[in-house]
């Protein structure tokens, strides 16, 4: 019996210096496969390598000999003594390594739960390894079974739903004040990494216009040419806030730049629309007395990190359905593995045919009243004779098979063929 | 008779639990079941309703289960209209129950003797009476609305992230839901006051009788008319126009209910039991 065997090494066992020496590029990947794959032992390949991960994930029938293997390859492919790296490779086989690509795949192994971009990273991968036919008909069914999981992870918990970084969190704190952000106009005040991707995922959310001020006023001519938006000056700001509805504030200043009554004389100019100030700054610009004004909302940095807080509590709860649904899958990927033995392919490909033969037969014979029993038995033999030489060559062509090459493509072409498989799986 | 009143009374109660399992659990599966309960329920109630019309000549609005039946009746329809244009699911914990509990009143109080005035009979005070109430149902809707405006806005301004604020809407489309339901709601009063103002006129020959039935509903609607005056003047909306919703809310209660029960009318008649 082939077993998957997964070696590699992650976040958690080792750091970022030592992921640094053993990464693949991309190029590197593509070049790693082509040696490893001339490995004998080494049925099937494929590899992958993210900022928190390399892995490699190979079907075979030697274990010992492929662990060896790719430990000398990485050793030498990075020119690094196997043993600096040794203490921080996990090798999972089996189950185990089944259900370790699941929730790689189902991002329930990554450093923040529930981030969806190593999903894109596996399947990237996987295209890599299907390009280069190093993967075969375990692996292909095993990644395929790993993107269904993931889908169903993400539709069927929360995993995902809760936004984990300061500037996503405010937008979706926007999203439930504003309802849709689109065409929603955004006042930036000075600069800084957390407000500028605020307001990129602003825009990606189709907001209306982007206004920028800033103490220095070409610096805001510079930042509102990047956003398509308009620079306007800092006495300009209270003007301005009849006019925008979302305003996201990151500057240096020691003393509040939007004071309550600065806001106060504008709601009722602004027809009661609601106002949304996003304060990340230290010390805060927006006066927290604003936010008891009505229809209005602030919100500054500590209570973005009190949300990001909560969503990831949110988001580890739900990693306790996600587990739920990977041992399912796992135990699912176990019974098709088993159905690739010889015996029980060819015992479920037997009683499907005489079931069928012997299902006719009875229905023929019941409309044959006139026939005695002898005749019932003539036809009951030729009927038995027929199905046994119909499975005769199959029969022998799986089991020989079995003795040398890779049987399982066939083993699975005839459960797919006679669909063998109905009631187990969908 | 009696059967699909235990019916409809059921589908309310189905529909309610389904709304609050779908609050809790947040299954796509749950709302979809309790939807087709409060329709479903809807629809059964409105053939009963006109069996029942049929069979006695009467429009059934003439003592007090028949009034409560018809008040969960304009609300299933209202929130069901509703649904097909806003969806705001979660609404369905107001609206449900509401009709269940007037259901379930309606069919425990025992139905007093109703007078049979050729007076009660005719188009335009049928006419009067679907109006008002749906109208009522509206405006039901409108503070169902404006209670989750509230629970929302209290999560968003105390930076708590809890029960509410996960499984209720944007702000802004439970204010949007509460100013359509107000329009419609207003609307369909203002319609159904008028025709009733001229059927006053035709049956008795005068507008108005001081009538305090006549009396709490122009103070509600006045009420209501500051409420969308202020809307459309002053941009009057959220917390302010949530709260206003409720108020309004209370005195359609009072109008509808204790007005009869404390004062006396022409109108007490419909609400005997």
């Amino acid at each position: 019996m082939p077993d998957i065997v997964l070696l590699g090494l992650n976040h958690k066992t080792a750091p970022v210096e030592l992921r640094e020496c053993l990464a693949f590029s991309s190029d590197e990947t593509v070049a790693a496969s082509d040696i490893l794959r001339k490995e004998p032992a080494i049925r099937e390949l494929m590899l992958y390598s993210t900022c928190n991960r390399i892995e490699f994930l190979m079907v075979t029938e030697h274990r010992e000999e492929v662990v060896g293997a790719a430990k000398r390859f990485i050793a030498d492919f990075h020119g690094i003594p196997v043993q600096q790296f040794d203490r921080a490779l996990y090798i999972n086989t089996g189950d185990e390594a089944v259900r370790h690509v699941f929730r790689v795949a189902s991002s329930l192994d990554s450093m923040m739960v529930g981030e969806p971009q190593i999903l894109g990273q596996i399947k990237e991968a996987y295209f890599t390894a299907t390009r280069q036919k190093t993967s075969g008909v375990i692996l292909n069914r095993l990644l395929h079974r790993a993107f269904f999981v993931a889908k169903r992870v993400r539709t069927e918990t929360g995993i995902g739903d809760h936004a984990v970084s300061i500037s996503y969190a405010a937008i979706e704190l926007g999203r439930k004040i504003f309802g849709s952000l689109e065409g929603k106009k955004a006042l930036l005040i000075g600069a800084g990494e957390m407000a500028e991707l605020a307001v990129e995922h602003l825009l990606r959310q189709k907001a209306g216009e982007i206004l920028v001020a800033n103490r220095t006023f070409e610096n805001a001519v510079a930042l509102a040419d990047r956003f398509g938006g308009k620079a306007i000056a800092f006495e300009e700001i209270t003007d301005s806030l009849e006019r925008v509805d979302i305003i996201i504030s990151s500057t240096g200043s020691p003393k509040p730049i939007i004071t309550r009554d600065q806001v106060k004389g504008r709601i009722r100019r602004r027809r009661n629309r609601p106002l949304f100030f996003i304060d990340i700054a230290v010390p805060r610009d927006i006066d927290p007395r604003i936010n008891r004004l009505t229809n209005t909302y602030v919100y500054d940095i500590d209570d973005l990190k009190g949300v990001i807080e909560e969503n990831i509590e949110e988001r580890n709860r739900e990693a306790v359905k996600a587990e739920r649904i990977v041992d399912e899958a796992v135990v699912h990927f176990r019974r098709w593995l088993d159905s690739l033995d010889v015996t029980p392919t060819i015992v479920a490909l037997r009683k499907k045919v005489q079931r069928i033969a012997a299902a006719e037969i009875e229905k023929t014979l019941k409309g044959l009243g006139h026939l005695d029993e002898k005749d019932r038995r003539a036809i009951v033999r030729m009927q038995e004779v027929t199905v046994n030489k119909i499975l005769h060559d199959p029969t022998i062509f799986l089991k020989r098979n079995g003795c040398h090459g890779d049987n399982a493509v066939y083993l699975d072409v005839v459960r797919k063929l006679f669909r063998l498989d109905e009631s187990s799986e969908n | 008779m009696h059967y699909l009143l235990i019916t409809v009374t059921i589908c309310y109660l189905l529909s309610s639990a389904g709304y609050f399992a779908y609050l809790f659990a947040q299954h796509r599966t749950l709302y979809r079941v309790a939807l087709g309960c409060i329709a479903a329920g809807a629809l059964l109630h409105t053939v009963m309703i006109v069996a029942a019309f049929a069979g006695s000549g009467y429009f059934p609005a003439r003592n007090l289960p028949q009034t409560l039946s018809l008040a969960a009746w304009a609300v299933a329809c209202s929130f069901v209209a509703l649904q097909l244009r806003l969806r705001l699911k979660v609404l369905g914990i107001f609206a449900a129950p509401l009709a269940a509990v007037a259901m379930l009143a309606a069919s425990h109080l025992p139905g007093a003797a109703v007078a049979s005035e050729p007076v009660l009979k005719g188009f335009w005070l049928t006419f009067h009476v679907i109006a008002i109430f749906l109208g009522e149902a509206a405006l039901a809707l409108a503070a169902g609305a404006g209670v989750l405006y509230l629970l929302q806005e209290h999560a968003i301004k105390a930076k708590k992230m809890g029960f509410f604020f996960k499984r209720l809407p944007s702000l802004e489309l439970l204010d949007a839901t509460g100013y359509s339901c107000i329009v419609a709601g207003f609307t369909l009063l203002t319609v159904g006051l008028v025709v009733g103002l001229v059927y006053a006129k035709m049956v008795w020959g005068r507008f108005w009788s001081w009538d305090p039935k006549e009396v709490w509903t122009g103070i509600t609607w006045l009420l209501y008319a500051a409420l969308l005056h202020e809307r459309l003047m002053v941009g009057w909306r959220g917390r302010r126009a949530a709260i206003m919703a409720i108020v309004g809310f209370g005195a359609l209660m009072f109008t509808f209910l204790g007005v009869n029960f404390f004062l006396s009318g022409h109108h007490g008649d419909f609400t005997k039991w």
